[in-house]
């Protein structure tokens, strides 16, 4: 495959075409911050943390949905872009219920470790307080909707890797939601296998296995590469 | 000597909507309370009896959401007292746990828990306790706040640096290592 050359942060770099940006920046050891990614699934550009700044261009873009370009001068790291990732998380947190104390992912989950991270110690914005449900109708796996931050990496796991899509989105902008086949109880859905990929993706506590719900959750995404790999190229990792 | 003035800081902590849990963790500094008892001045807590929130505090540590109208009288009093306004903890920070029923009737609350059912006799929810605003609120929302702590409750060590940088007239933002919601 062609080799394209582009720069990083004022350092010339190299890359395979073909390549999305936040794989080549992510090789050349910069930790741009994700929560829709996940390796194994297709790239969504959600959660648009990845956001970089390429010259030529006001817009910011997804790195995550942008592939690699001969001659391209990317920043990971301007002031302009650690602001709107810290607006971004922020606002993540204010428009759901995001009430770590009560949490059954606390101290495990992404988003919580991304707020960390920004620097993120109170959020500017209203919160919205939105009456969401909990689905509990499911018989090993519980949905809370007040966590949920809408990455997708739960359908696209289901269809992806399990090839169920018992999982999808309904509605628009901030009405928008997860939803059981025909946006029906999880517990009386036909096409759910109950494999517990859904579950073990979600970087929050929108879903868990109901024994973890006590707490002690040990979310193990990592599980999905193992699959793929195995799958796809014949290499299993035991 | 009374009516000189020393040197000490002025400090105060408050609690309004929250479980006390933020002050619980303020007492576990142990031993790290009689280094600051001798540079501090407790002028208003609930770990001591004062009737009113004074003038001229340097530092006030507030622990709790702002729910009522109590607190909401009590909150702009201590911002106007204070120098530094310090939000102790989740609830004052994000509104936490107590910002929970913000997607309920708040009338139909203080209904349900002082009227209906089991009645406190003589008492009348509409003019002895103090009445729910419509949403509970971190502090922010309401008065401006000089410096966060996350955290529920946040860390002895946190409170310890914290007050221990404010009260030697340094500003404060909390380390990532210390930074944590929940």
């Amino acid at each position: 495959m062609a080799a394209v050359t582009l720069t990083l942060n004022n350092e010339l770099i190299s890359a395979r075409e073909g390549q999305t940006l936040l794989e080549v920046i992510r090789d050349h050891g910069v930790d741009l911050p994700t929560l829709c990614h996940l390796d194994g699934l297709s790239e969504r550009g959600a959660c648009r943390l990845c956001m970089v700044e390429v010259e030529g261009t006001s817009r910011l873009l997804a790195a995550c949905v942008t592939p690699v370009q001969e001659g391209m001068n990317i920043r990971t790291d301007s002031d302009r872009l650690l602001r709107y990732r810290k607006m971004l998380v922020e606002l993540l947190l204010a428009e759901r219920s995001h009430v770590c104390s009560v949490c059954t992912m606390n101290g495990k989950c992404e988003l919580q470790a991304l707020a960390v991270r920004l620097g993120i110690d109170h959020v500017r914005y209203e919160a919205l307080h939105p009456a969401l449900p909990v689905d509990a109708s499911h018989g090993r796996f519980v949905l809370d909707h007040n966590r949920c931050i809408l990455c997708g990496r739960c359908l696209r796991a289901c269809d992806e890797v399990e090839g169920a899509h018992t999982l999808d989105v309904m509605g628009r902008g901030v009405r928008s939601r997860i939803i059981v086949d025909f946006n029906q109880p999880w517990g009386s859905s036909f096409t759910c296998t109950g494999c517990g990929k859904c579950v073990q993706v979600c970087p929050t506590g929108a879903m868990v296995a109901r024994e973890n719900i006590a707490g002690r959750v040990e979310k193990r995404p990592d599980f999905l590469l193992r699959i793929l790999d195995g799958r796809q190229k014949r290499v299993w990792r035991w | 000597m009374p009516g000189v003035k020393d040197q000490k800081i002025r400090l105060a902590t408050v609690w309004l909507s929250g479980c006390s849990g933020c002050h619980m963790s303020f007492l576990d500094m142990d031993e790290h309370l009689l280094e600051l008892q001798k540079l501090v001045h407790l002028v208003f807590s609930p770990l001591a009896d004062h009737k009113c929130f004074p003038e001229g505090v340097d530092v006030v540590l507030v622990e709790g959401a702002v729910a009522n109208t109590e607190h909401l009288a009590l909150a702009q009093t201590l911002r106007r007292r204070s120098r530094v306004v310090v939000a102790l903890g989740d609830c004052a920070v994000t509104g936490n746990v107590p910002a929970l029923r913000n997607r309920l009737d708040s009338e139909g609350l203080l209904q349900a828990v002082y009227a209906d059912g089991e009645r406190l006799p003589g008492l009348d929810p509409r003019r002895e306790v103090p009445q729910l605003l419509s949403s509970v609120l971190p502090l922010h929302r309401v008065i401006p706040v000089d410096v966060f702590l996350p955290g529920c409750p946040p860390a002895p060590r946190s409170i310890q640096a914290a007050v221990g940088a404010l009260i030697q007239g340094e500003s404060f933002v909390l380390p990532e290592s210390m930074r944590r919601f929940g």
